[in-house]
């Protein structure tokens, strides 16, 4: 074995993490974009400039998704069982959304009837809003607890419904998840494109990253004043097989905030979410495009990690029966499992995020109305 | 609360959107493998007819990788959503391959897919060829890796139960990896894969023959399909999954119900060519058996024994009656009395702990189950046996009727004389529907054939699902219906659109419908 148990119980939180990260940086740009779309492009040309924009990657870029599922589902599958289906019709909502990206980059452009191109349109919007609000309301809920239990043979149950996950707080997620990924998207957009539709990105981008600021603090503030956390009280030793019903859990005001006073290190994660923000304004506004696309980036990593480490070692607390909450240490696989899947991660990771420079690279290229016009029969 | 309707509405979800699935992937995996050959051909001759071909059929291609990749989405989604008792009890094991599937397959070729598409003028022929290549490699380690998670799930090995943690854990990746199974599977699955589309370019290439539009492009498509469909039908026919049929008890039961075999019969068994099998009277009505045929197939032998059902359902029972005491033991240990002797036993018994399960059915509690309660689950452990006979049928009988058809192929294209032959023509225009039902026939017998198991011997169905409410399935069942057929009219309506326009859809000026009605007969000279 690589590593003892415990450590890797720990690594595969970091990775999933990762995973989820790569995801927003990747497939949130394209999704971004999409959800941007009849404001970046007023005519059929300018929004194919936008769709061309990440035409050659999105494909790509969605396997983050796909491999981000697989591997919750490798790696912690309690996680993967409980959430998908206790937001059952979140989870779909999602699943339908994103069924209309391949055809609709797909087929759009294959005719040139405008009444085919606008419903694809509706369908390439719908699948860029749609999952980025939802992941949002999701990981609100989650900070929030959510309602299911495990029975004695470890079957998870949930008893709210979809319109459960639309509190006030879960919301408020939703709109930081939406506004950073469509700011993300605006910055790609700004940096890939040429002419009226580059200028328009940039607006975007800085009006979105003003508001995605103005959210995140707020949903940091609601969390710190209004909002209760979860707490163990006592837990089983960190490398022993996993049980979730083995420890004691308590729900505590303030209980989200206290790994911020126990590790201060862990305040760099909204530090980066705050700083990445405040980049995109600066940089977008200047035109320093790559350096808006790294500022994006962070700040999508500073995001999401500020609602890991707040949970941190929570996964999905139960609000319905603490003691059935997932951490890290009793949601995970079995020692041989974890090893395996961190061995595949060594190795495919890096080649994976090595040739998807080297395509980037590649296919690297401002696009412009003019460009979409030349090529025609060949773009999307 | 998990009952008969919520399991069967979960079932035919599930069914319903892996067969939708399963209608884009075959063609996928064979269509990239072709691409890759043709582009080969190109780089390799410089010819401009092959890059066109590689474009057009890339056209095609895309159309239906669309479709794939959304479908694939649900599966992704559905074990979590609609089965979490599953995803919970075996994602140790079954997880491990759909991640690496992910990391090492799904990223390589839809990462290199949009460069197949955008890159033609941006990389080098060479570069350009080895896009293609990981494309393909990309689509068919996906298979290899999809189908050792399926194989898995018929015959599942490297792994065991544990009490502490109330599910299966992997004990050796390499052995679930090597699972004979799986390997026999994946040779199956893509060669089948590759038959689609051999058979849908050959088709096509017919139709445009037919027409007398496009003769050159269409001759060269003609002739790769059918060298590359014969080849891919013998592997298929040669190297048959039933060669993975006398592996774990799953497999077994499985061969029993395609065969009707109700009795064990002396080696080697008879192979019933035609019958009408009778789930009441276990007997086959009107049987027609051709002597040994079977016992060949099924075991590569002339002196193993092909288990029958009856057979199998005293087996299954025994195994039952030793699972229920299993199960006894389990909730004792899980109760906290825990010793030594305790686990001892259970590790002795545990392997029957799955038969046992299967009375979660009848009544909750499994110990106190009546005896009718066993008799009914043991014979639960039989697929109904008439869809499997005839699925299996229907698949085998499209099999033999494209290894004719590209058979005739092959030898008049090495003729010449195959371009003229009106006959062959229409038979391989109309043959374009057969690899599909062949495919979905292999999946019923392969998937339908392993109930009532979700994991065999392991986790019946009827324990797997969510806990979901009749309301929310019917939703999700009706939103799948809708939108799926919504999307197969859209590309239905697309592949056939662009399939007639042919290559003059690249818009090169060199095609048919591009050109005057003059030199339309021959107007692909590049």
């Amino acid at each position: 074995m690589l590593f003892d148990y415990e450590t890797l119980k720990l690594i595969w939180w970091v990775l999933v993490g990762v995973l989820l990260v790569g995801f927003a940086i990747t497939d949130g740009f394209d999704m971004g974009a999409c959800a941007l779309l009849p404001f970046l492009g007023k005519t059929d040309d300018e929004r194919r400039v936008v769709i061309n924009t990440v035409g050659p990657h999105w494909e790509g870029n969605q396997v983050w998704f796909v491999t981000a599922g697989g591997a919750l589902f490798a790696a912690w599958p309690a996680v993967y069982a409980a959430a998908f289906s206790g937001f059952y019709w979140a989870m779909l909502l999602v699943l339908f959304a994103l069924f209309f990206r391949p055809v609709g980059f797909d087929y759009r452009s294959k005719l040139t009837n405008t009444k085919w191109r606008k419903a694809w349109d509706m369908g390439l919007i719908a699948g860029g809003v749609v999952p980025s609000l939802v992941f949002g309301v999701a990981f609100g809920n989650l900070l929030l607890g959510v309602p299911f239990q495990h029975d004695e043979l470890l079957r998870p149950s949930y008893s709210g419904n979809l319109f459960g996950l639309l509190n006030p707080f879960g919301l408020l997620c939703g709109v930081v998840s939406l506004a950073m990924l469509s700011m993300h998207g605006a910055v790609w957009v700004q940096l890939r494109s040429h002419g009226v539709v580059e200028l328009r990105a940039q607006r975007y981008a800085q009006l979105l990253s003003v508001v995605t600021l103005v959210a995140f603090a707020l949903a940091g503030i609601w969390l710190s004043m209004g909002i209760d956390g979860y707490r163990i009280i006592s837990q089983p030793a960190l490398d022993a097989l996993p049980n979730p019903l083995a420890k004691e859990v308590e729900v505590a005001a303030g209980a989200w905030l206290s790994n911020y006073s126990l590790y201060p290190l862990s305040m760099l994660a909204p530090i980066t979410g705050f700083t990445g923000l405040i980049g995109v304004f600066l940089m977008s506004g200047r035109g320093r495009t790559g350096w808006s696309f790294l500022f994006s980036a962070l700040a999508l990593a500073g995001i999401i990690a500020t609602a890991g480490v707040s949970m941190f070692p929570f996964v999905m607390p139960s609000s319905l029966s603490p003691n059935s909450s997932l951490t890290l240490w009793d949601a995970a696989s079995s020692h041989l499992t974890l090893n395996v899947m961190t061995i595949a991660a060594i190795i495919f990771v890096p080649t994976v995020l090595g040739y998807t420079l080297w395509c980037y690279r590649s296919l690297w290229a401002k696009i412009s109305v003019e460009y979409i016009q030349d090529n025609d029969y060949s773009s999307y | 609360m998990i009952t008969e309707e919520i399991v069967d509405l979960s079932r035919l979800q599930f069914a319903i959107t892996a067969l939708y699935h399963y209608l884009f992937v075959p063609l996928t995996l064979g269509l990239s493998f072709m691409l890759a050959i043709m582009e080969s051909v190109y780089v390799m001759t410089g010819k401009q007819i092959y890059k066109d071909m590689t474009k057009f059929w890339g056209k095609l291609f895309g159309i239906n990788f669309a479709l794939g990749v959304t479908t694939g989405l649900t599966m992704e989604f559905e074990f979590g959503t609609n089965w979490a008792y599953y995803s919970h009890y075996v994602g140790d094991v079954f997880g491990a391959p759909l991640a690496i599937e992910g990391l090492m397959a799904f990223f390589l070729e839809s990462t290199f897919v949009g460069l197949f598409f955008f890159g033609w003028e941006r990389l080098s022929k060479v570069k350009h060829l080895m896009v293609t290549w990981l494309v393909a490699l990309g689509s068919n380690l996906s298979a290899l890796w999809i189908l050792v998670a399926n194989g898995w799930m018929q015959n599942p090995v490297g792994s065991e139960f544990n009490y502490e943690t109330m599910r299966m854990e992997m004990t050796s990746f390499a052995e679930v990896f090597l699972n004979p199974v799986a390997q026999v599977k994946f040779v199956h699955t893509v060669s089948a894969g590759y038959v689609t589309a051999a058979m849908f370019v050959l088709g096509i290439s017919a139709y445009y023959l037919l027409k007398g539009r496009d003769l050159a492009f269409a001759r060269r498509s003609f002739a790769i399909a059918s060298a590359f469909g014969l080849a891919s039908i013998l592997s298929v026919i040669l190297l048959g999954d039933e060669s993975g049929y006398e592996l774990g008890d799953v497999q077994k039961t499985k061969l029993a119900a395609i065969e009707a075999e109700w009795h064990t019969e002396a080696a080697p068994a008879a192979f019933t060519l035609f019958g009408m099998p009778n789930d009441e009277t276990m007997e086959t009505d009107y049987a027609v058996k051709i002597p040994y045929v079977m016992g060949i197939i099924a075991t590569r032998s002339l002196d193993e024994e092909v288990t029958g059902i009856r057979d199998l359902i005293v087996e299954h029972e025994a195994r039952i009656r030793r699972g229920i005491y299993a199960y006894e033991v389990l909730q004792k240990l899980r109760n906290g009395e825990v010793t030594e002797a305790l686990e001892a036993e259970f590790d002795r018994v545990k392997v029957d702990l799955g038969y046992g399960l299967l009375l979660k059915r009848y009544t909750e509690n499994v110990v106190d189950a009546t005896e009718e309660q066993i008799q009914a689950a043991a014979r639960d452990t039989i697929p109904s046996v008439a869809p499997m006979f005839w699925a299996f049928r229907i698949m085998v009988a499209s099999g033999f009727w494209m290894l004719l058809v590209f058979a005739l192929a092959f030898y008049f294209t090495a003729k010449r004389t195959a371009f003229t032959k009106r006959w062959l023509l229409k038979a391989a225009l109309f043959s374009i529907p057969a690899p599909w039902i062949a495919n979905e026939m292999g999946w019923f017998v392969a998937e339908y054939g392993r109930q009532p198991w979700a994991i065999g011997e392991i986790l019946p169905t009827f324990v797997a699902p969510s806990v979901l409410t009749k309301a929310d399935l019917l939703g999700s069942l009706a939103a799948f219906i809708v939108l799926y057929t919504l999307l197969a009219i859209v590309e239905i309506y697309l592949m056939v659109r662009f399939s007639r326009i042919g290559p003059s859809s690249l818009q090169t000026g060199r095609y048919h419908h591009e050109q005057d009605e003059q030199s339309a007969s021959e107007p692909a000279k590049a």
